[in-house]
C-alpha cells in the first residue's frame, strides 16, 4: 500500500516517531506520481522543486525540535481551479493555459500556514463545468479503478490523485456535486461543506452562489482535519459565515444511536441504479443495525432542482467568466479590432460546455428572459430548500446515493449534455439548499465503488462526519485500486 | 417664444473621499501613477471577491438623507454585464431594484423662481478605470488606479425646464454634497460628472419627446452650452417636420457641437442580476439616525440663517452658502465677534473679486477669518479707516498676518490725535482761502475738497471724521 | 419556448463569442433541448415565494475603511498580454 494511502494521522505519526522524513513522504508521493499519473493523469502541473524544498525545510525544523502540526508536510493536490501564487492557476481552461496566479487562496493560506505540502494542481472539467473531467481542455483524467472510465467531475483530478495513492488529500470545489460526485466514482471520501464554511477567495468562481470547497480525502477523520484547518471565517469573503470554527474530530465517537435518517425516496427511485441502490439499502441496514432509525421521506420539489440548478449556474457564470476577455491575463487571441480581439479570444479560449452554459446563462439572464428564467429558477431554489428544512425539522440526516450511477466510460455522455446534466439529480439539491454534505465509499458494483451520500443541516458537519465515520468504522473497506500491477 | 417645452432629466456621479476603494483596500488618492493603487481585486483577477466597504454605505446614505430621499429598509447590489476594457470583471456592482435612496427632492431658484426638482434615486456602484488613447492611435492604454473608487449616482426627475434650470439643480447638489462632506465634488478632477437627458415637446403637451442623452459635460459651462446646443438642434429638427432619434451623444467642448456616439439599436442589454458575492443591506433606523444625526447644517438651512438671524440679504446670503468653504470661512469671522454685515461686505466684494481674478482657492491664500475679524473691528474702533482697510486686506491675502501687527510694521494707523493734525489742518486752510470762503458761503462741497487735501497730505492716515470736525471748527472760528 | 438560431447569434454577440455556423445548428439544438427540460418549473406555482439568491443568512457585511497597501505594478502588469507605460494596453477603443 503506498504510503499516501493511509489516513493523514497515521502519516502523521510515523512522522512525528521518525519512521521516515519529510523529504522522503515527498519523495514518495513524487515516486507514486511518476509511476501511475502517465496513465491516470490526475495532475495539470507538479511542483517537485518547491515540494521538495519545503520538506527539506521541514525536516530542519524537525530536528530543531519543532512541533509538527496534524498537516506538516502531508502532500496535498490542488484543484486547478484554486489560486495559487507564482504557479499555474488554468482552471483546466486554454484560455488560462499561462495564467500564474498573483495571490494564494485563503484556503492555500490556511493550508501553508499549517505546512501542508503542495505537489501539484489537479486536473478538472474546465472551469468546472462537467461531470467526468473530459471538459479538461488539456486531457482527460482516468478513473483509478478501471483506465477506460471516467473518474467523475468536475474535481476528477483530486479525487483520481487520492484515490490512486499519489497524494494524501486533496482539495476540489462543488457547486453541483463536483467533489461529492467523483468521490463516490473513485471510492473516496469528498466533503462538501455548508456554503459559507469556507472562505470562497481564491477560488475562481463558477457560480458564486453554489460554490464551495472541500476536501477529497481517504478517511473520513482525514475530511474532518482538512475541514479544521480550512474552515473559518474570513474578512475577504463577504459570504463566509461568522459562525465560531468547530472541532469535528471530537464528533467522531462512532454512536449513532437513536441517530433520525430520512431516505428521501426521489433519490431511490427508478432513476438510480439498480446496483447502486442495493448497495445504499445495505448501507441503510448496516446504520440501522447500529442503532439509527431509518424512514422514508420526500423532497416534492427535487424533481426542478436540475432544471433550476441548469438556468442559476450558467446564468451566474456567464458573468463570472466575463472577466477571461484577454485584457488583463490569460491567453490573448488577436483581433482586427478590440470587438473582434474579445471574440477571437472567447471563442478560440473556451471549450464548447463552457460556450454552452454562458450561451445558456446569458439567455437566461437578457432582456425579457430574466423573469421567466432565471427569477423563476430563485424562486424554485427556495422551494427546494424550503423541503429539506421541513425533513431537517424531524431528522437529523438525510441520506441516499451520491450518484445515480457508478463510473461510466470514457466517451459515453460526452455528446449528450442533458444526460450529463441529469446525472447530477442526487448532488444538486444540496448546493441550491446550501447545506453540507458528505460522499463515502459504500461497497461495490460491478467492480466499481459506490457512494453513500450523507446530508446535514446547515453547518452541523459535525453530524454528517460523525455519522460517515461510524458507517466507515462498522463496514467492509472497498479496498484500493491497482494501477500498473501496483495497489494504491 | 418657442413652441415647444423643454424636458432635460441629470445623471450625476460623484465619487466618494473614503480613503479606501469599495471593494477593496487600496487607496482612493487621485492622481497616483497608473496602475499603483491596484490590487487582485480591483484587477478583477481569477477567483478575488469584493469586501463592502462601511464607509461607502455611510456616505451614501448620508448624501441621501441630504437630498431628502427616503432610504431603502433593505438594499442589495447587483451585477451590471458589459464588455469594456475599463472593467475588469466585465460586469459592474451596482445597484438595480434596490437602491439606498429614492423619492428625493432639491430646491433650486432661477430668476428668483424657486421650484422643487424630484430625484428619482441615489444608488452606490463602483468607478471605472481610465482609458488613455494613445496619439499615435496605435492603441489605448488602461489604468485601473480609478476603478473601484466607490460612486454614487443620482438620477433627477425630468424635472428640468431650461438649460438655466439644469444648470442651478447641478450647482445645488454639488453645493448639498460638498456640505454633507462625502465627496470634494470636483468636476476638473472627474470627481463630479454629468450626463444629461434632454428632449422637446409642443408646449402643453403631456407626453414626452423622444429624448438624445448628452455625455462629457465635464463642466457646469458646458452642461449649460450642450444642452443650449441641443436644445436648438432639436428645434430646427421638429420645425423642419423632421424626428429627433434617440441616441446617445457626445459633446466636444472644442468644436461646440455634439457627436453621436451610438444609436438605440447599439443600446447595451445589461443582464441586470444580483450580485451573488455580496449580501444584503439592512438599513435600519437607528442607523438612520445615526447618520441623520451626523449631516451638518446644508446650504438652504444656512441660507435661513444669514437671512433671519444677521438680517443679510437672500441675494447675498444665496451667494456666501453657494460655496461651503467661504460660508465656513464667514461663520468663523462672525464667531469671532465681527459685525455680520460687514464681514459679508468683506467677503463678497473683496475676497470673492480677489479669488476670482487670481483663479486661486480661499485655502491657498494665507487669509485667516481672524484677520478679517480683527481687521473688521480696528474699522468699527477707528483704528483704520476703510481706505487703509483695503490695503491691509490686500496684504493679508498676499502676505497673511494680523491686521494690528500689519498696520503698526507699515505705520498704517489712523492719527486720531488731535494735536496732531491741527497743525495740518490750519496749513491746508491758509492754502485753500477760496474753498474757506465757499464753505463759510454755504457750499459744503468746499469741506469735501479741504478733508481731501488733509488726507493726501496724511497719505491716507487721518481719521476723516476728526478732520471734518476740526476743519469746520476752524473755519467757524 | 424556444430559440431560434438568430438569437442564439444573439446571444453569442452578447457573450463575445463567435460562433462557427456548425456550432450555431448544434448550439440551437442543444438549448432548445435544455430549456424545454426547464419549462418543467412553468407548471411550479411561485406566487409570494421570495427569490433565494444565495444561502446565506447573513446580512450588514462590511469591512471598515482602511487603506491597504496595493500590490507592486510589475505584479499587477506581470500577466499582461500586452504593455505600455505600466498600463495595459488595447487596440484603440475610441476616437473622437
Amino acid at each position: 500500500m503506498s504510503l499516501l494511502s493511509k489516513s493523514v494521522h497515521e502519516i502523521h505519526n510515523g512522522l512525528k516517531k521518525g519512521e521516515f522524513s519529510a523529504r522522503e513522504l515527498t519523495q514518495a508521493s513524487i515516486d507514486r506520481i511518476q509511476a501511475v499519473d502517465q496513465e491516470v493523469q490526475a495532475f495539470l502541473h507538479l511542483d517537485e522543486e518547491g515540494a521538495v524544498q519545503r520538506a527539506e525545510e521541514i525536516d530542519k525544523q524537525i530536528a530543531a525540535g519543532k512541533q509538527l502540526s496534524m498537516l506538516t508536510a502531508i502532500p496535498m493536490g490542488i484543484k486547478d481551479n484554486i489560486c495559487t501564487k507564482d504557479l499555474f492557476t488554468t482552471c483546466g481552461s486554454q484560455i488560462l493555459a499561462n495564467y500564474k496566479a498573483i495571490y494564494n487562496a485563503t484556503v492555500i493560506e490556511k493550508l501553508d500556514k499549517v505546512g501542508a505540502n503542495l505537489i501539484g494542481k489537479t486536473n478538472m472539467d474546465e472551469f468546472a463545468m462537467g461531470s467526468s473531467t473530459e471538459n479538461s481542455s488539456f486531457f482527460p483524467t482516468k478513473n483509478p479503478w478501471d483506465l477506460k472510465r471516467v473518474p467523475g467531475g468536475s474535481s476528477g483530478g483530486s479525487a483520481a490523485a487520492v484515490a490512486a495513492g499519489e497524494v494524501c488529500f486533496a482539495l476540489g470545489s462543488d457547486t453541483g456535486g463536483s467533489i461529492r460526485q467523483p468521490a463516490s466514482f473513485c471510492g473516496v471520501v469528498g466533503l462538501k461543506p455548508t456554503y459559507g464554511r469556507v472562505s470562497r477567495f481564491g477560488l475562481v468562481a463558477f457560480a458564486s452562489s453554489l460554490d464551495q470547497i472541500g476536501p477529497l480525502t481517504n478517511t473520513v477523520d482525514d475530511a474532518a482535519v482538512i475541514l479544521e484547518a480550512i474552515q473559518g471565517y474570513d474578512d475577504r469573503d463577504n459570504t463566509s459565515a461568522t459562525i465560531a470554527p468547530t472541532s469535528y474530530r471530537d464528533s467522531l465517537t462512532g454512536d449513532i444511536k437513536g441517530l433520525r435518517v430520512g431516505v428521501p425516496k426521489e433519490m431511490m427511485g427508478s432513476g438510480i441504479d439498480e446496483t447502486v441502490r442495493e448497495q445504499i439499502k445495505g448501507a441503510l441496514t448496516q446504520l440501522e443495525k447500529m442503532g439509527a432509525v431509518i424512514d422514508e421521506v420526500s423532497l416534492p420539489h427535487s424533481q426542478y432542482a436540475v432544471a433550476t440548478y441548469y438556468l442559476i449556474a450558467p446564468a451566474e457564470a456567464s458573468s463570472n467568466l466575463a472577466r477571461f476577455d484577454g485584457v488583463r491575463y490569460g491567453v490573448r487571441r488577436e483581433g482586427i479590432d478590440l470587438i473582434d480581439l474579445y471574440h477571437e479570444t472567447r471563442s478560440q479560449g473556451f471549450g464548447d460546455e463552457v460556450k454552452r452554459r454562458v450561451m445558456l446563462g446569458t439567455y437566461a439572464l437578457s432582456s425579457g428572459y430574466y423573469d421567466a428564467y432565471y427569477r423563476k429558477a430563485q424562486q424554485a431554489r427556495t422551494l427546494i430548500s424550503q423541503d429539506f428544512e421541513a425533513i431537517f425539522a424531524d431528522y437529523d440526516v438525510v441520506i441516499g446515493p451520491t450518484a445515480p450511477t457508478t463510473a461510466f466510460a470514457l466517451g459515453e455522455q460526452i455528446d449528450d449534455p442533458l444526460t450529463m446534466y441529469i446525472n447530477d439529480v442526487c448532488t444538486i439539491p444540496v448546493n441550491l439548499a446550501g447545506l453540507p454534505a458528505i460522499s463515502l465509499p459504500c461497497g461495490m458494483a460491478n467492480g466499481l465503488p459506490v457512494g453513500l451520500q450523507i446530508i446535514g443541516k446547515a453547518f452541523d458537519e459535525a453530524t454528517i462526519l460523525r455519522v460517515a465515520h461510524a458507517y466507515e468504522q462498522e463496514s467492509a473497506s472497498i479496498g484500493k485500486p491497482v494501477i500498473g500491477g501496483v495497489s494504491a | 417664444m418657442s413652441q415647444y417645452e423643454t424636458v432635460i432629466g441629470l445623471e450625476v456621479h460623484v465619487e466618494l473621499s473614503t480613503k479606501s476603494k469599495i471593494f477593496c483596500g487600496c487607496s482612493t488618492q487621485f492622481g497616483a501613477p497608473p496602475n499603483t493603487h491596484t490590487c487582485p481585486v480591483c484587477l478583477g483577477h481569477p477567483g478575488v471577491l469584493p469586501a463592502l466597504n462601511r464607509e461607502a454605505v455611510v456616505f451614501a446614505m448620508k448624501a441621501a438623507l441630504a437630498l431628502n430621499c427616503e432610504i431603502a429598509e433593505y438594499s442589495k447590489f447587483d451585477r451590471k454585464n458589459y464588455f469594456y476594457p475599463d472593467s475588469p470583471k466585465a460586469y459592474q456592482i451596482s445597484q438595480f431594484d434596490r437602491p439606498i435612496g429614492e423619492h428625493g427632492w432639491l430646491e433650486i431658484e432661477v430668476n428668483g423662481e424657486k421650484k422643487r426638482i424630484g430625484i428619482t434615486r441615489l444608488h452606490l456602484e463602483e468607478d471605472a478605470g481610465k482609458l488613455n488613447h494613445m496619439e499615435n492611435g496605435e492603441g489605448s492604454l488602461v489604468d485601473f488606479n480609478r476603478v473601484g473608487v466607490p460612486l454614487i449616482e443620482i438620477v433627477s426627475e425630468p424635472d428640468l425646464r431650461s438649460p438655466a434650470e439644469a444648470r442651478a439643480y447641478l450647482e445645488k447638489l454639488k453645493s448639498v454634497i460638498q456640505y454633507t462632506g462625502v465627496s470634494d465634488v470636483k468636476m476638473e478632477e472627474g470627481s463630479l460628472r454629468c450626463d444629461a437627458n434632454i428632449s422637446l415637446r409642443p408646449v402643453g403637451r403631456k407626453e414626452f419627446g423622444t429624448k438624445t442623452e448628452l455625455k462629457n459635460l465635464n463642466s457646469f459651462r458646458n452642461v449649460e452650452r450642450a444642452l443650449e446646443y441641443e436644445v436648438e438642434r432639436q428645434t430646427d429638427l421638429l420645425d423642419e417636420g423632421g424626428e429627433v432619434v434617440q441616441q446617445t451623444l457626445r459633446w466636444l467642448e472644442d468644436q461646440n457641437k455634439t457627436k453621436v456616439m451610438r444609436s438605440k439599436e447599439e443600446a447595451h442589454d445589461y443582464r441586470y442580476f444580483p450580485e451573488p458575492d455580496l449580501v444584503e443591506l439592512h438599513l435600519d433606523e437607528a442607523w438612520k439616525a445615526e447618520i441623520l444625526a451626523t449631516i451638518p447644517e446644508l446650504p438652504d438651512q444656512r441660507l435661513h440663517r444669514y437671512v433671519t438671524s444677521y438680517g443679510l440679504s437672500d441675494y447675498d446670503a444665496q451667494i456666501l452658502v453657494a460655496q461651503k468653504e467661504i460660508s465656513d470661512f464667514f461663520d468663523q469671522v462672525v464667531a469671532q465677534k465681527a459685525d455680520s454685515k460687514q464681514a459679508a461686505n468683506w467677503i463678497i466684494s473683496d475676497l470673492l473679486g480677489y479669488l476670482n481674478t487670481e483663479s486661486v482657492e480661499l485655502a491657498q491664500t494665507p487669509l485667516s477669518s481672524e484677520g478679517l475679524a480683527q481687521m473688521i473691528q480696528l474699522i468699527e474702533k477707528g483704528t483704520i479707516s476703510s481706505k487703509i482697510a483695503k490695503k491691509v486686506f490686500k496684504e493679508m491675502l498676499i502676505n497673511g498676518g494680523l491686521p494690528q501687527q500689519i498696520v503698526e510694521e507699515k505705520g498704517w494707523v489712523q492719527i486720531s490725535d488731535e494735536s496732531q493734525l491741527q497743525a495740518i489742518v490750519e496749513q491746508v486752510i491758509a492754502d485753500h482761502p477760496q474753498s474757506v470762503l465757499d464753505l463759510q458761503g454755504g457750499k459744503d462741497r468746499a469741506l469735501g475738497f479741504l478733508v481731501g487735501q488733509v488726507m493726501k497730505a496724511t497719505r491716507g492716515k487721518a481719521n476723516p471724521q476728526l478732520v471734518n470736525q476740526l476743519i469746520r471748527k476752524q473755519v467757524q472760528s | 419556448m424556444s430559440i431560434s438560431k438568430e438569437e442564439v447569434q444573439h446571444v453569442a454577440k452578447l457573450a463575445r463569442l463567435t460562433l462557427t455556423p456548425e456550432e450555431t445548428t448544434s448550439f440551437t439544438q442543444q438549448l432548445n433541448q435544455i430549456l424545454d427540460y426547464a419549462e418543467a418549473l412553468k407548471e411550479l406555482d411561485t406566487d409570494g415565494v421570495k427569490p433565494m439568491s444565495h444561502p446565506m443568512p447573513e446580512h450588514n457585511r462590511m469591512r471598515e475603511d482602511q487603506v491597504i497597501p496595493s500590490i507592486e505594478r510589475e505584479l499587477a502588469l506581470a500577466n499582461a498580454p500586452e504593455q505600455e507605460e505600466g498600463m495595459f494596453k488595447v487596440p484603440p477603443v475610441f476616437k473622437g
